[in-house]
Protein backbone atom coordinates (compact mmCIF):
# COMPACT_ATOMS: atom_id res chain seq x y z
CA UNK A 1 0.00 0.00 0.00
CA UNK A 2 1.49 3.50 -0.81
CA UNK A 3 2.06 5.96 2.06
CA UNK A 4 1.02 9.01 2.45
CA UNK A 5 4.37 10.16 2.41
CA UNK A 6 5.10 8.22 -0.74
CA UNK A 7 2.02 9.83 -2.66
CA UNK A 8 2.98 13.86 -1.30
CA UNK A 9 6.74 13.26 -2.32
CA UNK A 10 5.66 11.59 -5.80
CA UNK A 11 3.94 15.07 -6.92
CA UNK A 12 5.49 17.26 -9.04
CA UNK A 13 5.21 20.23 -6.88
CA UNK A 14 7.90 18.65 -4.53
CA UNK A 15 10.22 17.51 -6.91
CA UNK A 16 13.86 17.41 -6.04
CA UNK A 17 12.86 18.18 -2.31
CA UNK A 18 15.00 15.78 -0.20
CA UNK A 19 13.57 13.00 1.28
CA UNK A 20 14.32 13.93 5.32
CA UNK A 21 11.99 16.12 4.71
CA UNK A 22 9.05 13.91 3.52
CA UNK A 23 8.14 13.12 6.88
CA UNK A 24 7.60 16.71 8.04
CA UNK A 25 5.22 17.36 5.45
CA UNK A 26 3.45 14.54 5.35
CA UNK A 27 2.29 14.91 9.11
CA UNK A 28 0.26 17.75 7.51
CA UNK A 29 -1.05 15.70 4.70
CA UNK A 30 -4.20 13.94 4.34
CA UNK A 31 -6.11 12.30 1.48
CA UNK A 32 -9.42 13.26 -0.14
CA UNK A 33 -11.45 13.03 -2.62
CA UNK A 34 -14.36 15.80 -4.19
CA UNK A 35 -17.48 14.86 -6.63
CA UNK A 36 -17.44 16.95 -10.25
CA UNK A 37 -19.27 20.18 -8.89
CA UNK A 38 -18.16 19.97 -4.86
CA UNK A 39 -16.38 23.17 -4.11
CA UNK A 40 -13.04 22.33 -2.28
CA UNK A 41 -13.59 26.00 -0.79
CA UNK A 42 -15.32 29.28 -1.60
CA UNK A 43 -14.27 32.62 -1.34
CA UNK A 44 -14.25 34.29 1.97
CA UNK A 45 -13.31 31.16 3.93
CA UNK A 46 -10.66 30.79 5.87
CA UNK A 47 -7.64 29.29 4.04
CA UNK A 48 -6.57 26.42 6.53
CA UNK A 49 -4.90 24.10 3.84
CA UNK A 50 -4.17 23.84 0.30
CA UNK A 51 -4.07 21.15 -1.86
CA UNK A 52 -1.86 19.00 -4.61
CA UNK A 53 -4.12 17.91 -7.08
CA UNK A 54 -3.48 13.73 -7.89
CA UNK A 55 -6.44 13.54 -10.38
CA UNK A 56 -8.86 15.74 -12.27
CA UNK A 57 -9.53 19.65 -12.73
CA UNK A 58 -9.91 21.99 -10.54
CA UNK A 59 -11.78 25.23 -11.63
CA UNK A 60 -10.76 28.40 -9.85
CA UNK A 61 -13.91 31.01 -10.00
CA UNK A 62 -14.77 34.62 -9.24
CA UNK A 63 -18.40 35.42 -8.39
CA UNK A 64 -18.64 39.53 -10.00
CA UNK A 65 -22.01 40.76 -8.38
CA UNK A 66 -25.18 39.79 -9.93
CA UNK A 67 -23.49 38.04 -12.68
CA UNK A 68 -22.67 34.41 -13.22
CA UNK A 69 -19.67 32.98 -12.16
CA UNK A 70 -16.44 33.56 -13.87
CA UNK A 71 -13.73 30.49 -14.21
CA UNK A 72 -10.35 32.49 -14.97
CA UNK A 73 -7.77 29.40 -14.50
CA UNK A 74 -8.32 25.83 -14.19
CA UNK A 75 -5.78 23.41 -12.54
CA UNK A 76 -5.57 20.13 -13.23
CA UNK A 77 -3.38 16.71 -12.40
CA UNK A 78 0.32 17.35 -10.55
CA UNK A 79 -1.10 20.92 -10.21
CA UNK A 80 -1.63 22.90 -6.30
CA UNK A 81 -4.72 24.61 -5.33
CA UNK A 82 -4.24 27.54 -2.90
CA UNK A 83 -1.44 29.94 -2.35
CA UNK A 84 -3.87 32.37 0.50
CA UNK A 85 -2.79 30.09 3.62
CA UNK A 86 1.09 31.30 3.10
CA UNK A 87 -0.52 34.80 3.10
CA UNK A 88 -2.21 36.77 6.33
CA UNK A 89 -5.18 37.07 6.87
CA UNK A 90 -5.36 33.45 5.27
CA UNK A 91 -8.95 33.69 3.87
CA UNK A 92 -9.70 32.86 0.38
CA UNK A 93 -10.53 35.36 -2.91
CA UNK A 94 -11.86 32.82 -4.86
CA UNK A 95 -13.89 29.41 -5.38
CA UNK A 96 -12.46 26.52 -6.50
CA UNK A 97 -14.89 23.80 -7.69
CA UNK A 98 -13.84 20.36 -9.20
CA UNK A 99 -15.14 19.98 -12.52
CA UNK A 100 -14.18 16.12 -12.86
CA UNK A 101 -14.03 14.03 -9.82
CA UNK A 102 -10.56 14.93 -8.14
CA UNK A 103 -8.15 12.69 -5.46
CA UNK A 104 -5.88 15.63 -3.87
CA UNK A 105 -3.90 15.68 -1.08
CA UNK A 106 -4.82 18.46 1.36
CA UNK A 107 -2.39 19.96 3.24
CA UNK A 108 -3.18 21.90 7.01
CA UNK A 109 -2.06 25.54 6.83
CA UNK A 110 -1.63 26.02 10.54
CA UNK A 111 0.19 22.48 10.95
CA UNK A 112 2.86 23.31 8.06
CA UNK A 113 3.22 27.13 8.73
CA UNK A 114 4.23 26.07 12.08
CA UNK A 115 6.60 23.48 10.56
CA UNK A 116 7.92 25.99 8.77
CA UNK A 117 9.00 28.43 11.80
CA UNK A 118 10.36 26.23 13.43
CA UNK A 119 12.41 25.00 10.66
CA UNK A 120 13.42 27.26 8.41
CA UNK A 121 15.18 25.17 5.59
CA UNK A 122 11.48 23.31 5.43
CA UNK A 123 9.84 27.16 5.09
CA UNK A 124 12.90 28.23 2.79
CA UNK A 125 12.15 25.14 0.46
CA UNK A 126 8.42 25.68 0.45
CA UNK A 127 9.10 29.29 -0.51
CA UNK A 128 11.33 28.06 -3.62
CA UNK A 129 8.31 26.08 -4.79
CA UNK A 130 5.75 29.27 -4.06
CA UNK A 131 6.88 31.84 -5.40
CA UNK A 132 7.60 30.33 -8.89
CA UNK A 133 3.54 29.78 -9.10
CA UNK A 134 2.76 33.13 -7.47
CA UNK A 135 5.26 34.62 -10.40
CA UNK A 136 3.86 32.49 -12.94
CA UNK A 137 0.15 33.21 -12.08
CA UNK A 138 1.21 37.23 -12.37
CA UNK A 139 2.63 36.92 -15.38
CA UNK A 140 -0.79 34.79 -16.46
CA UNK A 141 -2.77 37.83 -15.44
CA UNK A 142 -1.20 40.38 -17.03
CA UNK A 143 -1.84 38.35 -20.45
CA UNK A 144 -5.24 37.52 -19.46
CA UNK A 145 -5.66 41.25 -18.68
CA UNK A 146 -4.30 42.30 -22.08
CA UNK A 147 -7.23 40.17 -24.01
CA UNK A 148 -5.19 39.89 -26.94
CA UNK A 149 -7.73 37.75 -28.72
CA UNK A 150 -10.17 40.64 -28.62
CA UNK A 151 -11.28 42.15 -31.80
CA UNK A 152 -8.37 45.05 -32.60
CA UNK A 153 -9.07 48.45 -31.93
CA UNK A 154 -9.16 51.26 -35.31
CA UNK B 1 6.43 41.09 -68.79
CA UNK B 2 3.12 41.06 -66.74
CA UNK B 3 2.23 43.64 -64.26
CA UNK B 4 2.83 42.43 -60.71
CA UNK B 5 -0.36 44.42 -59.56
CA UNK B 6 -3.07 43.00 -61.56
CA UNK B 7 -5.23 40.73 -60.10
CA UNK B 8 -6.74 37.60 -61.24
CA UNK B 9 -10.45 37.69 -61.01
CA UNK B 10 -11.93 34.66 -58.66
CA UNK B 11 -15.39 33.79 -57.62
CA UNK B 12 -17.16 33.69 -54.32
CA UNK B 13 -18.42 30.11 -54.60
CA UNK B 14 -19.56 29.98 -50.86
CA UNK B 15 -19.44 32.56 -47.52
CA UNK B 16 -19.55 30.91 -44.36
CA UNK B 17 -19.64 32.61 -41.03
CA UNK B 18 -17.89 31.39 -38.31
CA UNK B 19 -17.90 33.92 -35.71
CA UNK B 20 -19.84 36.90 -35.35
CA UNK B 21 -16.86 38.89 -36.79
CA UNK B 22 -14.95 36.49 -38.97
CA UNK B 23 -16.42 34.76 -42.52
CA UNK B 24 -14.62 31.65 -44.47
CA UNK B 25 -14.38 32.42 -47.89
CA UNK B 26 -13.88 29.90 -50.74
CA UNK B 27 -13.04 30.95 -54.35
CA UNK B 28 -12.55 29.72 -57.56
CA UNK B 29 -10.43 31.14 -60.44
CA UNK B 30 -12.97 32.68 -62.78
CA UNK B 31 -10.22 31.20 -66.10
CA UNK B 32 -7.19 28.94 -65.26
CA UNK B 33 -6.07 27.06 -62.72
CA UNK B 34 -5.34 27.89 -58.38
CA UNK B 35 -1.50 28.74 -58.85
CA UNK B 36 -0.06 26.16 -55.47
CA UNK B 37 0.56 27.67 -52.87
CA UNK B 38 2.47 26.54 -49.63
CA UNK B 39 1.17 26.80 -46.07
CA UNK B 40 1.96 30.21 -44.42
CA UNK B 41 1.52 31.71 -47.31
CA UNK B 42 -0.63 34.54 -48.40
CA UNK B 43 -3.02 36.66 -50.90
CA UNK B 44 -3.84 39.89 -51.88
CA UNK B 45 -8.05 39.65 -51.92
CA UNK B 46 -9.37 42.75 -53.70
CA UNK B 47 -12.95 43.79 -52.73
CA UNK B 48 -13.82 45.93 -56.04
CA UNK B 49 -13.68 49.56 -55.31
CA UNK B 50 -13.18 49.20 -51.98
CA UNK B 51 -9.63 48.26 -51.40
CA UNK B 52 -7.18 44.90 -51.16
CA UNK B 53 -5.87 43.44 -48.57
CA UNK B 54 -3.60 40.70 -47.20
CA UNK B 55 -5.46 37.46 -45.74
CA UNK B 56 -3.69 34.05 -45.15
CA UNK B 57 -4.58 30.77 -47.36
CA UNK B 58 -5.94 28.71 -44.74
CA UNK B 59 -7.63 25.81 -46.91
CA UNK B 60 -5.62 22.54 -47.92
CA UNK B 61 -2.38 22.67 -49.73
CA UNK B 62 -3.01 19.68 -51.60
CA UNK B 63 -6.80 20.58 -52.42
CA UNK B 64 -6.23 22.42 -56.28
CA UNK B 65 -9.92 23.40 -56.52
CA UNK B 66 -10.19 25.84 -54.16
CA UNK B 67 -8.67 28.31 -52.63
CA UNK B 68 -9.69 29.50 -48.86
CA UNK B 69 -9.30 31.94 -46.96
CA UNK B 70 -10.36 33.45 -43.51
CA UNK B 71 -11.41 36.49 -43.23
CA UNK B 72 -11.83 38.98 -39.71
CA UNK B 73 -13.96 42.24 -40.50
CA UNK B 74 -11.75 44.67 -38.86
CA UNK B 75 -11.84 47.53 -40.89
CA UNK B 76 -13.22 49.14 -44.40
CA UNK B 77 -11.65 46.40 -46.98
CA UNK B 78 -11.69 43.68 -44.44
CA UNK B 79 -15.17 44.28 -43.65
CA UNK B 80 -16.03 44.22 -47.21
CA UNK B 81 -14.28 41.31 -47.72
CA UNK B 82 -16.44 39.32 -45.23
CA UNK B 83 -19.38 40.36 -45.79
CA UNK B 84 -19.06 39.34 -49.41
CA UNK B 85 -21.74 36.92 -50.73
CA UNK B 86 -21.32 33.63 -53.41
CA UNK B 87 -21.17 34.46 -56.82
CA UNK B 88 -19.50 37.74 -56.32
CA UNK B 89 -15.95 38.23 -58.55
CA UNK B 90 -13.16 39.77 -55.97
CA UNK B 91 -9.64 40.02 -57.50
CA UNK B 92 -6.73 38.28 -56.01
CA UNK B 93 -2.62 38.35 -56.43
CA UNK B 94 -0.49 35.71 -54.84
CA UNK B 95 0.17 33.41 -53.20
CA UNK B 96 3.25 35.32 -51.90
CA UNK B 97 5.58 35.29 -48.58
CA UNK B 98 7.64 32.20 -46.97
CA UNK B 99 5.88 29.49 -45.59
CA UNK B 100 5.94 27.04 -42.41
CA UNK B 101 8.99 24.44 -42.09
CA UNK B 102 6.69 21.57 -43.15
CA UNK B 103 9.10 19.41 -45.29
CA UNK B 104 11.79 20.55 -43.23
CA UNK B 105 10.48 19.29 -39.65
CA UNK B 106 10.08 15.86 -41.22
CA UNK B 107 10.91 13.17 -38.99
CA UNK B 108 11.06 15.55 -36.02
CA UNK B 109 7.70 16.19 -33.33
CA UNK B 110 5.81 19.17 -34.42
CA UNK B 111 3.94 21.46 -32.20
CA UNK B 112 1.59 23.85 -33.06
CA UNK B 113 0.68 26.66 -31.18
CA UNK B 114 -2.09 28.96 -32.17
CA UNK B 115 -4.49 31.74 -30.60
CA UNK B 116 -7.41 33.61 -32.11
CA UNK B 117 -7.40 33.79 -35.60
CA UNK B 118 -3.77 32.27 -35.63
CA UNK B 119 -5.49 29.19 -36.71
CA UNK B 120 -6.06 30.60 -39.85
CA UNK B 121 -2.50 30.81 -41.01
CA UNK B 122 -1.68 27.28 -39.40
CA UNK B 123 -4.37 25.24 -40.95
CA UNK B 124 -2.64 24.46 -44.15
CA UNK B 125 0.00 23.17 -42.60
CA UNK B 126 -1.89 21.46 -40.07
CA UNK B 127 -4.01 19.66 -42.79
CA UNK B 128 -0.64 18.81 -45.02
CA UNK B 129 0.88 17.36 -41.42
CA UNK B 130 -2.21 15.16 -40.93
CA UNK B 131 -2.69 14.10 -44.32
CA UNK B 132 1.41 13.21 -44.29
CA UNK B 133 0.68 12.04 -40.73
CA UNK B 134 3.75 8.72 -40.89
CA UNK B 135 6.34 11.55 -41.86
CA UNK B 136 6.49 12.92 -38.59
CA UNK B 137 7.07 12.51 -35.16
CA UNK B 138 4.33 13.14 -31.83
CA UNK B 139 1.71 15.89 -33.18
CA UNK B 140 0.44 18.32 -30.80
CA UNK B 141 -1.41 21.83 -31.57
CA UNK B 142 -2.44 24.06 -28.31
CA UNK B 143 -4.96 26.58 -29.09
CA UNK B 144 -6.45 29.28 -27.19
CA UNK B 145 -9.12 31.79 -27.56
CA UNK B 146 -10.57 34.36 -25.80
CA UNK B 147 -13.88 32.84 -24.54
CA UNK B 148 -15.40 29.41 -25.81
CA UNK B 149 -17.83 31.49 -28.42
CA UNK B 150 -14.23 32.69 -30.22
CA UNK B 151 -12.89 29.08 -30.89
CA UNK B 152 -12.75 29.04 -34.91
CA UNK B 153 -13.24 26.01 -36.99
CA UNK B 154 -14.43 23.69 -34.15
CA UNK B 155 -16.23 20.78 -36.45
CA UNK B 156 -12.84 20.64 -37.61
CA UNK B 157 -11.37 20.29 -34.03
CA UNK B 158 -13.78 18.18 -33.10
CA UNK B 159 -12.58 16.14 -35.85
CA UNK B 160 -9.15 15.83 -35.30
CA UNK B 161 -9.65 15.34 -31.55
CA UNK B 162 -11.03 12.27 -32.57
CA UNK B 163 -7.86 10.86 -33.96
CA UNK B 164 -5.98 8.89 -31.62
CA UNK B 165 -2.49 10.07 -33.08
CA UNK B 166 -2.77 13.86 -32.65
CA UNK B 167 -2.45 15.71 -29.10
CA UNK B 168 -5.12 18.60 -28.76
CA UNK B 169 -5.03 21.45 -26.31
CA UNK B 170 -7.70 24.24 -26.26
CA UNK B 171 -7.82 26.74 -23.64
CA UNK B 172 -10.09 30.13 -23.34
CA UNK B 173 -8.91 33.02 -21.26
CA UNK B 174 -12.18 33.02 -19.82
CA UNK B 175 -15.43 31.21 -19.63
CA UNK B 176 -18.12 30.28 -17.48
CA UNK B 177 -19.43 27.60 -15.85
CA UNK B 178 -21.13 25.41 -18.25
CA UNK B 179 -17.32 25.15 -20.01
CA UNK B 180 -15.61 21.71 -19.19
CA UNK B 181 -12.52 22.51 -20.96
CA UNK B 182 -9.34 24.10 -20.00
CA UNK B 183 -9.04 27.51 -18.40
CA UNK B 184 -5.99 30.10 -18.88
CA UNK B 185 -3.22 31.25 -21.00
CA UNK B 186 -1.61 28.92 -23.94
CA UNK B 187 1.76 29.22 -22.70
CA UNK B 188 0.69 27.66 -19.21
CA UNK B 189 0.25 24.48 -21.18
CA UNK B 190 3.61 24.24 -22.81
CA UNK B 191 5.65 22.77 -19.54
CA UNK B 192 2.95 20.02 -19.06
CA UNK B 193 3.57 18.65 -22.72
CA UNK B 194 6.85 16.85 -21.74
CA UNK B 195 7.82 18.00 -24.71
CA UNK B 196 11.50 16.03 -26.51
CA UNK B 197 13.32 19.85 -26.64
CA UNK B 198 15.70 18.94 -29.50
CA UNK B 199 13.94 16.76 -31.42
CA UNK B 200 11.05 19.62 -31.90
CA UNK B 201 9.76 21.65 -34.35
CA UNK B 202 7.60 24.50 -33.27
CA UNK B 203 4.92 26.72 -35.41
CA UNK B 204 3.49 29.56 -33.59
CA UNK B 205 0.44 32.00 -34.71
CA UNK B 206 -1.88 34.46 -32.71
CA UNK B 207 -1.06 37.75 -31.16
CA UNK B 208 2.12 38.94 -31.31
CA UNK B 209 2.55 39.09 -27.54
CA UNK B 210 1.13 35.38 -26.89
CA UNK B 211 3.44 34.61 -29.83
CA UNK B 212 6.02 35.95 -27.67
CA UNK B 213 5.08 34.85 -24.33
CA UNK B 214 4.68 31.08 -25.66
CA UNK B 215 8.20 31.28 -27.82
CA UNK B 216 9.47 32.02 -23.78
CA UNK B 217 7.83 29.18 -22.68
CA UNK B 218 9.00 26.60 -25.08
CA UNK B 219 12.70 28.18 -24.59
CA UNK B 220 11.89 28.07 -20.99
CA UNK B 221 10.95 23.91 -21.70
CA UNK B 222 14.46 23.47 -23.47
CA UNK B 223 13.84 24.03 -27.57
CA UNK B 224 16.34 26.11 -29.32
CA UNK B 225 14.92 29.46 -30.11
CA UNK B 226 15.65 28.51 -34.07
CA UNK B 227 13.61 25.60 -34.03
CA UNK B 228 10.50 28.02 -33.45
CA UNK B 229 8.49 29.58 -36.02
CA UNK B 230 6.29 32.61 -35.93
CA UNK B 231 3.64 34.10 -38.73
CA UNK B 232 4.13 38.25 -38.33
CA UNK B 233 1.64 39.97 -39.58
CA UNK B 234 2.11 44.33 -40.98
CA UNK B 235 -0.12 46.39 -42.62
CA UNK B 236 1.20 44.97 -46.25
CA UNK B 237 -0.06 46.46 -49.61
CA UNK B 238 2.51 45.97 -52.69
CA UNK B 239 3.19 42.35 -50.72
CA UNK B 240 6.40 42.03 -53.14
CA UNK B 241 8.57 44.06 -51.14
CA UNK B 242 8.68 47.53 -53.15
CA UNK B 243 6.49 49.92 -51.01
CA UNK B 244 8.04 49.47 -47.68
CA UNK B 245 4.50 49.60 -45.46
CA UNK B 246 5.70 46.29 -43.71
CA UNK B 247 9.37 46.92 -43.13
CA UNK B 248 10.10 45.30 -40.14
CA UNK B 249 14.04 46.71 -39.70
CA UNK B 250 15.69 44.88 -42.19
CA UNK B 251 13.52 42.60 -43.69
CA UNK B 252 9.96 43.20 -45.40
CA UNK B 253 7.15 41.03 -43.78
CA UNK B 254 5.64 40.68 -47.68
CA UNK B 255 8.57 39.01 -49.02
CA UNK B 256 11.26 38.27 -46.42
CA UNK B 257 8.00 36.26 -44.16
CA UNK B 258 5.39 36.15 -42.91
CA UNK B 259 6.97 32.90 -41.43
CA UNK B 260 10.01 33.78 -39.84
CA UNK B 261 12.70 31.70 -37.49
CA UNK B 262 12.06 33.02 -34.13
CA UNK B 263 15.94 33.88 -33.15
CA UNK B 264 16.17 35.98 -35.97
CA UNK B 265 13.40 38.61 -35.21
CA UNK B 266 13.04 38.06 -31.29
CA UNK B 267 15.09 41.08 -30.45
CA UNK B 268 13.62 43.03 -32.92
CA UNK B 269 9.74 42.37 -31.19
CA UNK B 270 10.80 43.80 -27.54
CA UNK B 271 11.61 47.10 -30.15
CA UNK B 272 8.13 49.15 -29.36
CA UNK B 273 8.75 51.84 -32.43
CA UNK B 274 9.05 48.40 -34.75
Amino acid sequence: METLERIVMAHPFFAGLESELGPLIAGCAKNLRFTAGQYLFRSGEPANEFYLIREGTVALEIQPPGQPPVVYATETTGDIVGTSWLVPPYRWNFDARATTPVRAISLDATCLRNKCEADHHLGYEMLKRFLPEISQRLDDARLQMLDVYARPKR
Amino acid sequence: MSDPFLPTPYRVTSARQELSDVTTLELTPEHGAIPAFQPGQFNMLYAFGVGEAAISISGDPADPTRLIHTIRSVGAVSAALANTQPGTTLGLRGPYGTAWPCAASEGQDIIFIAGGLGLAPLRPAIRHTLANRARYGRVTLLYGARDPSGLLYRTELEHWRTLLDVDIHITVDHADPSWHGNVGVVPRLIPRLGLDPLNTTAMVCGPEIMMRYSATALHDSGLPLERIHVSLERNMKCAIGLCGHCQFGADFICKDGPVFRYDLVAPRLAIREL
